[in-house]
């Protein structure tokens, strides 16, 4: 939702040059079509660029929830809605790590087993030892990123293809936990306690959620203001205030409105506002930071960015560190969904599903473009096939199908447009 | 001499595998001085290039800046020194938009987070010294044109005051306007105080620009040439090969330095 906002926002960028092409010309009301000629020759450029962010993926999403509330009245109802809320999270958290890696042209294919690990640490730690929830809670987490680390040090260093790299991993951390969780084959988790509460407990103030929205969009606000101030402080190209506003505003009516139907059922997840609060952080990581920057860098051209003299090595390491972290606590949602951990936790076709869903909502398999809200949108519309397909009684083989098929849709329209930015580029 | 020239190289040799790409180089920039680096295809231009900007280091040789000895063993340490290179293939990120490559790896930071405002309007300012036609700084460089990609190239060489350029081949893919720019641009360098290094394989351009030429030949050094002095003719032969039975040394003596 939030990330459809952002988009508006990139597909309005060009209209600061509106201001400046008006004093450059006598004529206001000429200057006036000029720009807007302007612009609207910016967005023919992105359309036939294959520049449309998120659009085609928010109306698939629409599609597909309109099809099944058409199908079955229950589908949109404020139940529906809040329990797929929180079923996102586990794998959505995994497919946020998977984008980082899309984003160097890579794949992980270790996350699921990893998932599966963390788990068991956890499980094991805290069920069979008795260590406290919180020390077993970070040990898990941490085993992920260590089991992330060893993969992107030797895929970096040997300069294998991660996805061979990951295939072993995969095998090996799948082993480890199954040797961890030895004999005893299902755990059970305390239903009462932290690991379960993530995912049980929710904010039931109607004021929480409402606040949590109109949050949201004052922050974005403050910093969209923020920067225009600045830009405007030294005579820059900025946005309008009212164009500021407006993205603000819109994304509050939407907040508000998700808001008002999670109030409708049990209020605000915590589940949900963790995953949207990790994602805002790192995708503030990936787009403001100088280990971002690094990312896109190295997604963008590996020769350019060691030349600008950049650690290759290390920003491969931390790139795999990050999706083995993410992999670790999405796999402690998922246990805390369903409460246990079992010798089949993080196996199965979650590890399709998270790659499944980063490349649906519309990060690159070619590497260097995407963000963490791509892998919001994506698992967004994978859980919400998922779910309308149980609420409408559809076998799982036709669940599998269609999911496929989106999945193709996305990887061509991807390399489609990946086509034409060449041929937008050559030209 | 009074003061050591800005860059010299004694003996640098380059091996990939079993052949041998560059023997016993010698070579040496002053300051506010342009050297053409002239050769044939696969005579070792680019690969002498990689070797002064560490992307491919020296095997062996000695590299002096200033007179003093320096180890150039990866692209950090020649950008430490000063030396900034605009390779023939430009490496940039074609994702990225033109402040995001003209500040790769040197991003300013405003509070840990970059400063987005402050490189968009030094980036600007850059640019505006070298080309009328400013791209759209926001734009991903992919989708920029050719010559636009050079100077959004150039621009991030200069950033941070180098001192001695390295330019491959600047104008290879460049038209008749946007040549005469880069041309000009050199002639303002030299002006500046920086060393040049220009490899190029038009003649008309090193006769207009260069002070001195050097002439690689299959790896080895094959003349110098005082470009005011010596004729395009010499100079062609030299590249070519067809004075290749005159001692080497000879020429060098004869360029009077």
């Amino acid at each position: 939702m939030v990330k459809g906002m952002r988009n508006m926002a990139d597909d309005t960028q060009p209209e600061p040059a509106a201001p400046t092409a008006k004093t450059r010309q006598p004529h206001r009301g000429q200057a006036v079509t000029r720009a807007v000629q302007g612009w609207g020759a910016v967005v023919r450029r992105k359309v036939r660029a294959g520049e449309l962010g998120s659009l085609p993926v928010v109306l698939v999403l629409v599609t597909v929830w309109i099809i099944f509330q058409a199908l079955n009245e229950n589908f949109l109802s404020p139940r529906n809605l809040s329990n797929l809320s929180v079923d996102i999270v586990g794998t959505g958290l995994i497919a946020v790590g998977i984008v980082f890696v899309l984003l160097l042209g890579e794949l992980d294919l270790s996350v699921g087993s990893i998932s599966g690990l963390a788990a068991a640490v956890f499980a094991v730690l805290n069920v069979n030892n008795g260590v406290p929830e919180w020390l077993a809670l970070i040990v898990a987490v941490l085993a992920g990123t260590a089991a992330g680390t060893v993969q992107g040090y030797s895929f970096a260093r040997t300069r294998v293809p991660a996805f061979v790299v990951t295939l072993a991993g995969l095998l090996t951390w799948n082993g480890f936990m199954l040797s961890i969780l030895g004999t005893s084959g299902t755990i059970n988790l305390d239903e009462n306690g932290l690991v379960a509460k993530l995912t049980s407990y929710y904010f039931t103030h109607d004021g929480v959620a409402y606040g949590v929205a109109a949050g949201a969009a004052g922050v974005v606000f403050l910093v969209s203001h923020q920067d225009r101030r600045r830009r405007k402080a030294v005579g820059m190209p900025h946005r309008s205030l009212r164009g500021i506003a407006a993205r603000s505003g819109a994304l509050a009516v939407i907040a508000l409105a998700a808001a008002y139907v999670l109030n409708r059922f049990q209020g605000l997840p915590l589940a949900l506002l963790l995953f949207l609060v990790l994602v805002a952080g790192l995708d503030v990581v990936l787009r403001r930071t100088h280990y971002g920057r690094q990312v896109y860098a190295l997604g963008g051209g590996v020769e350019a960015a060691r030349r600008a003299s950049l650690s290759v090595t290390r920003v491969r390491t931390a790139v795999l560190a990050v999706s083995g972290t993410m992999a670790a606590v999405g796999g402690l949602f998922l246990a805390s969904r369903i409460t246990s951990v079992s010798q089949n936790s993080g196996s199965g076709i979650l590890l399709l599903n998270a790659i499944a869903a980063a490349v649906i909502g519309g990060a690159s398999l070619f590497g260097g473009r995407g963000s963490p809200w791509n892998a919001v949108l994506g698992i967004l519309i994978i859980q919400s096939i998922a779910s309308g397909m149980s609420i409408t009684d559809t076998p799982t083989a036709v669940q599998f199908i269609i999911t496929g098929g989106v999945l193709f849709a996305a990887v061509v329209i991807d390399s489609l447009s990946r086509r034409s930015h060449e041929a937008h580029g050559r030209a | 001499m009074p003061t050591p020239p800005l860059l010299a190289l004694h003996g640098v040799c380059k091996r990939f595998g079993v052949v041998e790409v560059l023997t016993d180089i010698e070579l040496e920039i002053r300051a506010g001085e342009v050297v053409a680096l002239l050769g044939d295809n696969g005579a070792g231009k680019s690969t002498l290039v990689k070797a002064i900007s560490g992307v491919t280091p020296a095997d062996r040789g000695v590299i002096r800046w200033e007179g003093r000895t320096v180890h150039i063993k990866r692209p950090h340490d020649a950008r430490d020194l000063g030396i900034a290179t605009v390779y023939q293939d430009l490496a940039l990120c074609g994702n990225l938009d033109v402040v995001g490559n003209v500040y790769l790896g040197r991003e300013i930071r405003r509070f840990g987070f970059l400063d987005e405002v402050e490189m968009e309007r030094r980036t600007r300012h850059l640019l505006e010294g070298l080309t009328r036609s400013i791209p759209d700084l926001r734009a991903p460089v992919v989708s920029l044109s050719s010559g636009q990609r050079q100077t959004v190239a150039i621009a991030r060489s200069l950033l941070g005051d180098p001192r001695l350029l390295l330019l491959d081949e600047p104008t290879a893919a460049l038209g008749f306007d946007q040549t005469t720019e880069v041309l000009d641009l050199v002639d303002q360098f030299r002006d500046r105080g920086l060393g040049v290094l220009l490899i190029s394989h038009n003649m008309g351009d090193v006769k207009a620009l260069a002070d001195r030429a050097a002439v690689l030949r299959l790896g080895r050094n094959n003349g110098f040439f005082n470009v005011s002095t010596a004729s395009q003719e010499q100079i062609i032969s030299s590249v070519t090969g067809a004075t290749e039975n005159v001692p080497r040394r000879m020429a060098h003596r004869e360029a009077g330095w």
